[in-house]
């Protein structure tokens, strides 16, 4: 199970690097809108956590974790990641603003560039990434429950 | 794949602008104690950020540019900061410089460039300090900024990916250290917006530049005057005892100082290139 935390913890600073990333020299990326179920309420804060996986209780264990839905000044936000064996294999956004275009264009950077992150980050067995400035509060806050019901 | 399962904890908030996450590793990362130490450290960071931020008219900083306050009276920080950035001015000839033209005349004082990594530093420094967190390892990352100290014995310190600037997600290098600090300046994120402070042009010659070295204020400071230097950058830095540095040229080139030779680019810690 430590190997496990380790593993996921590691990986903390990689999955946050990528939401600072200018969006501009990016054509439409086709983004994974995943299953857009979650609170459409609107702008309230729903913290309705959902946790689906094989985890053996207090341990963290393998399935995904989806963070609290966090308002923000543009729309909710939420962030779902997918562990197994261990390893963060999947991490996306399933709910984001999408009301603008500058919002798409956004999203549809930040989604697959989150995943690569998520991939080099782990193969590279390191603790944090210099060179990024990052920005989005929203996904951060909905990251961090995300990997807090991972149980780090 | 390393055999060590010490236990860690991190946590993440969005302070100064930027999210700033604070790593833990060891026997007591789940004490109660903890919690609170790492609470109290962003409440630092806050109450830092409301001092010295140049976006809130309240702010100190904002109070001393109208002149409604004195640098005298206003809080010791501020005139620790000030002393720092004209020990930046100095160590960087200028290439560092936390006063700027105003745009009405005369010059406006902006020590954001000083204050993020000394605030990063010194949250790390006061966890590291914590009774509990005695032989744990620590990092503070703000926005890319890493700040570390490694108090265990048998650790192998934390290692730091250096992003390469043209390919968001593949890494340069990757720098294993156990105290000190990580900053990197650059143009990938936020355009060119650093400036030579003596003739005003934007500086070009690099697309980035990090320094390693034993303090994250000063790294900080030296990545921003790296960029400001441009091409004489790599040389100057060579000659900063302690500290060093990988430059990216606007054309792509890829060099370090010699203290990070062994992990050039061309060596199996480079990861660009893995996949």
């Amino acid at each position: 199970m430590r190997r496990i935390v380790l593993a996921i913890v590691s990986t903390i600073a990689g999955l946050i690097l990528l939401f600072g990333y200018r969006t501009s020299t990016m054509g439409a990326t086709v983004v994974d809108q995943g299953s857009t179920t979650a609170s459409s309420s609107g702008q309230t804060q729903a913290p309705q956590s959902t946790t689906s996986g094989s985890g053996g209780g207090a341990g963290a264990g393998d399935g995904t974790f989806t963070g609290d839905t966090v308002a923000t000044r543009w729309g909710p936000v939420q962030v779902r990641i997918t562990v197994s064996a261990g390893r963060i294999t999947a991490a996306t956004a399933v709910t984001y603003p999408d009301g603008n275009g500058r919002d798409q264009q956004i999203n549809a950077v930040a989604l697959p560039v989150l995943a690569q992150e998520v991939l080099t980050s782990q193969s590279a067995r390191i603790d944090h990434v210099s060179g990024a400035t990052v920005t989005s509060e929203g996904y951060i806050a909905s990251l961090q429950s995300a990997l807090d019901q991972a149980n780090l | 794949m390393t055999t060590v399962t010490m236990p860690r904890r991190a946590w993440v908030e969005q302070v100064m602008g930027l999210p700033v996450s604070i790593h833990l590793r060891g026997a007591a990362v789940r004490d109660p104690g903890v919690a609170h130490a790492v609470a109290a450290s962003f409440a630092e960071l806050r109450m830092i950020d409301a001092l010295f931020s140049t976006y809130r008219t309240d702010s100190e900083v904002s109070r001393v540019n109208t002149g409604q306050l004195a640098l005298a009276d206003a809080h010791p920080m501020l005139r620790e900061i000030a002393e720092l950035c004209e020990l930046a001015r100095d160590r960087t000839d200028g290439g560092f410089d936390a006063r700027l033209p105003s745009p009405r005349g005369g010059t406006w004082w902006d020590p954001s460039g000083v204050v993020k990594g000394w605030a990063t530093e010194r949250a790390a420094r006061s966890l590291a300090a914590v009774s509990t967190l005695a032989g744990h390892d620590v990092s503070v990352n703000a926005g890319g900024d890493i700040a570390v100290s490694s108090g265990r014995r048998d650790s192998t310190g934390w290692r730091i990916g250096v992003e390469d600037p043209d390919r968001p997600g593949r890494l340069l290098l990757v720098v294993p250290l156990r105290q000190g600090g990580v900053a990197t300046s650059g143009t990938a994120a936020r355009g060119l917006h650093i400036h030579d402070p003596r003739t005003g042009r934007p500086a070009q010659a690099l697309r980035a530049a990090t320094v390693v070295g034993p303090s994250l204020l000063w790294a900080d400071v030296y990545a921003t005057a790296a960029m400001v230097r441009g091409t004489g950058a790599q040389a100057w830095l060579e000659g900063l005892p302690a500290y060093d540095g990988v430059l990216v040229t606007a054309e792509g080139r890829v060099t370090a100082t010699s203290g990070l030779a062994g992990l050039a680019p061309g060596q199996p810690e480079v990861l660009a290139a893995d996949r």
